[in-house]
């Protein structure tokens, strides 16, 4: 059996006086879908920058298929959150999963069929085919975010890191881009990293989740850190976690992770 | 004589034309260069640096005139570190903004300063704003072509990752592009294109063929090799079709490129106003969900 595809062994970050977290150790094994949620300024998405190789740990290791983080790793696809695209950018969803091919290659690049094939190949995986000729600008928010999946999975990585990648879509688009990114995990064995604040679109499909907040972290499955005991304890206020229909709702967490309180709001306000 | 003949005057045109090849060339290479870098200036939204950028140029290339030196070499320094200073200080494009806003005034103050002292042909004064291909010397030549190549080495080199940095920084970052060393290597680049043209079409219509080429282009198509061929062809129509048009007159020749970049321009965006790009804008409809965070580039 290979090595483990994430690796973060003993790794803390702090910036100044400042810890966001220590002593943080997580193994993800192929195929396997871990979600990260936790407050703001939490330190998720400068754990995605360590794994990227932007950020260095200030002590601890990070490795990627038994190789430490560095800069351009190609084991690596990443996911970013959903963003307005100038619908004059010259670039259309197929251009977009090309740069995710050969973009960071110097020199001009000359098309060819082995490439285009390629390209063909995942737009249709995600389902993007039929506007794989328009212009990414054009793209409603959930059609952008199936290109993006392509344009993370084109070099094959091991590691689809996702950055909030559920961030301003509907909720059909949330659970649809989910699903696809369930399905790559299934399909070819490449493990995710999952960072967001929207709990339950990734509810059916998280083996483990990694919850940070106040410093400290937690991992393992659902159950065992979504309850009311685990989050009071990290948040060290009182704060509750209710199940209702297959949902799982946030309520009493401190003002300042204020993405948090977005999520119940609008958790409580589904149907 | 009607004004009618003062800009379009075709009499003798035969020779003059041989009297000029060395400016059409010139605005051969000069229609390719634009061509190209017009397409990164309007993906990375820079169209007012380049202004800022030529208007420093002026100020270098007066300043050589005044002081009897190499005019090329004064406009190439101006450019260089006008392009270099809003590289370094403006990632952001508010930040970038204002530097440019505060340098641009400066830059042509000080030209207007230098120009007043020179006591020289007031047509030099005058061809540093408006332009003067028609005065492309072989000198002046080899030093356009040595300066164009390595501006398109420079590009050919940088171009698949500059690219993914100017349309995506944020994955080009995290696929490990050095978008942090791209950005000063294209303003470096920019600085030279500009320096260039400022000797042929001046430094008040630099724009017209360093912006308005790919703005065009953009209109009718997305697909990048388009735009960039597009933008190419626009460009080298605009320079060439305005020196040849201009040879016979006593008018300098940016009316004539303007005029010709911007006609394209127009046909361009009745061209891509046909339906199936304009399309339902359903990205912005999506993003403006209550509740939704506001993105912002």
């Amino acid at each position: 059996m290979s090595s483990p595809t994430l690796k973060i062994h003993d790794a803390s970050l702090s910036f100044g006086a400042r810890r966001l977290w220590s002593h943080l150790n997580l193994l993800v094994e192929p195929g396997e879908f871990v979600a990260v949620l936790g407050a703001n300024g939490s330190g998720k998405t400068s754990l995605l920058r360590v794994i990227l190789g932007e950020q260095r740990l200030t002590s601890g290791t990070v490795a990627i298929a038994g190789r430490p983080a560095r800069r351009g790793s190609g084991e690596i696809g990443y996911v970013p959150q959903q963003r307005r695209v100038d619908p004059l950018t010259p670039l259309r969803a197929r251009d977009l999963v090309g740069l995710g091919l050969d973009g960071h290659r110097w020199g001009i690049g000359w098309p060819n069929p082995g490439r285009r094939r390629r390209i063909d190949a995942l737009l249709d995986r995600v389902g993007a085919a039929g506007y794989a000729d328009r212009p990414v600008g054009l793209l409603s928010g959930g059609e952008q975010q199936r290109v993006r999946i392509a344009q993370a999975l084109v070099a094959g990585p091991r590691l689809l890191l996702c950055d909030e990648p559920l961030l301003s879509l509907d909720p059909q688009s949330q659970s649809a881009t989910t699903a696809l990114v369930d399905q790559s995990r299934r399909t070819g064995d490449t493990a995710v990293l999952f960072v967001t604040h929207e709990i339950n679109p990734v509810l059916p499909y998280a083996d483990r989740v990694l919850y940070l907040a106040g410093g400290q972290f937690r991992a393992g499955t659902v159950d065992e850190v979504l309850n009311s005991s685990t989050l009071s304890e990290m948040y060290r206020t009182p704060v509750e976690v209710i199940r209702s229909h297959g949902r799982i709702l946030v309520a009493g967490l401190p003002e300042m992770s204020g993405h948090e309180g977005h999520e119940t709001n609008y958790a409580l306000g589904a149907p | 004589m009607t004004v009618w003949h003062r800009i379009f005057d075709f009499t003798d045109y035969g020779q003059l034309l041989s009297l000029v090849h060395n400016s059409i060339l010139a605005g051969l290479i000069l229609g390719v260069v634009g061509g190209l870098i017009s397409t990164f200036v309007m993906m990375r939204d820079l169209p007012f640096a380049v202004h800022g950028i030529s208007e420093l140029s002026f100020a270098g290339a007066s300043a050589a005139l005044l002081l009897g030196v190499n005019v090329v070499a004064g406009s190439l320094t101006g450019s260089l570190i006008a392009a270099l200073t809003i590289g370094a200080l403006g990632s952001r494009a508010r930040d970038r903004n204002s530097i440019i806003g505060v340098l641009m005034p400066f830059g042509l103050g000080l030209g207007v300063l230098f120009l007043s002292l020179y006591k020289g042909r007031s047509a030099n004064k005058f061809g540093l704003l408006t332009g003067q291909i028609v005065a492309v010397d072989t000198p002046q030549l080899s030093w356009l072509l040595g300066t164009s190549a390595f501006v398109l080495l420079g590009l050919a080199l940088i171009w698949r990752p500059l690219t993914f940095a100017s349309t995506d920084p944020e994955v080009a970052a995290a696929r490990g592009v050095p978008v942090d060393v791209l950005s000063p290597a294209f303003m470096l680049l920019l600085g030279l294109a500009v320096a260039m043209s400022i000797q042929i079409v001046g430094a008040l219509l630099v724009l017209s063929i360093m912006c308005t080429p790919a703005a065009a282009a953009m209109r009718v198509t997305a697909a990048p090799r388009l735009v960039t061929l597009l933008s190419v062809v626009f460009a080298v129509c605009s320079v060439v079709g305005g020196i040849l048009l201009s040879l016979g007159s006593s008018i300098p020749i940016s009316p004539y490129v303007t005029t010709i970049s911007f006609a394209i321009y127009l046909a361009c965006r009745l061209i891509g106003s046909r339906p199936n790009r304009r399309g339902p804008r359903r990205a912005v409809a999506v993003a403006a969900r209550p509740g939704a965070p506001v993105s912002s580039r």
